[in-house]
């Protein structure tokens, strides 16, 4: 039963993933709150099963060119010695606060998300709303005279 | 680069590296925003960026995690190649979606797994 449950979540999570969205805020509260998994354990799960994922995106992306390895060299020096510090307390919370912690984590990243998407959505619509359509134009260039 | 900018960009991967290793997850939501709010990049560039440093990130906690034993081999061999499956298809079905819905009903995904974790018991 376990497996049926361990192959759902990762395929949701998986097909969230691969629309570029955080499928790891998926598949943790799926593999706790349906796979009866720790906390600790549904977390160590993750990370250690994007690495894949990550690593042929960051190919696909260098390739590209739209990474520059250089400029990210302050952002990697901080972020590990965040990441340490981040596993370290993880793994000395209980699961119990960890858990509910996470709760909150992803009661933020829902807000987030939404206020984002939605200011996006609504600079995209601003930004076609502004463009000339061919009628305007016209009106605009007989009254200009040569336009 | 200046000493500024270097400065700034570190507290931005020590919040995100932060995240990423106590919550095994996230972090790259932390970084696209961050990214996009504090150092002005634009949202393409914030998510590859984003991608490009949670690998190292990732793998960081991961060492800490495996170290104290924290991390359960069983399942292993479903999730993964099922979450290989379904980002393939993910990709595929991106084009057809609208984007302003998909991103509603991700959040309020979240959303309900945040109330229901908050809540327990």
């Amino acid at each position: 039963m376990e497996i049926v449950v361990y192959i759902a979540a990762s395929l949701a999570s998986g097909v969230i993933a691969g629309m570029g969205m955080g499928g790891g805020t998926i598949l943790i509260p799926a593999l706790t709150l349906f796979a009866a998994l720790g906390q600790h354990a549904a977390q160590g799960v993750n990370l250690i099963s994007f690495l894949p994922a990550s690593i042929v995106a960051l190919i696909v992306h260098i390739k590209a060119k739209r990474v520059d390895v250089r400029r990210c060299i302050p952002l990697i020096i901080g972020g590990v010695l965040g990441a340490v510090g981040g596993a370290l307390l993880a793994l000395w919370l209980e699961q119990d606060w960890l858990r509910r912690c996470f709760g909150g984590f992803l009661l933020v990243l829902s807000v987030l998300q939404f206020t984002m998407g939605e200011k996006a959505h609504k600079k995209k619509k601003e930004g076609q709303e502004n463009q000339e359509s061919p009628e305007e134009r016209e009106t605009r260039e007989a009254r200009d005279g040569q336009g | 680069m200046d000493k500024r900018s270097w400065l700034r960009k570190g507290l931005v991967g020590l919040v995100t590296g932060f995240f990423n290793g106590m919550f095994g997850s996230g972090g790259g939501m932390v970084a696209v925003f961050a990214l996009e709010k504090y150092l002005a990049v634009d949202t393409q560039r914030a998510h590859a960026t984003a991608l490009a440093i949670m690998l190292p990130l990732s793998a960081v906690s991961l060492v800490v995690y495996v170290l104290q034993a924290a991390v359960p081999w069983e399942p292993l061999p479903f999730v993964a190649p099922a979450l290989v499956l379904g980002s393939f298809f993910g990709a595929k079905l991106l084009p057809r979606i609208n984007p302003l819905w998909l991103n509603r009903i991700f959040s309020g995904l979240m959303l309900a797994a945040a109330v229901r974790l908050l809540f327990w018991k």
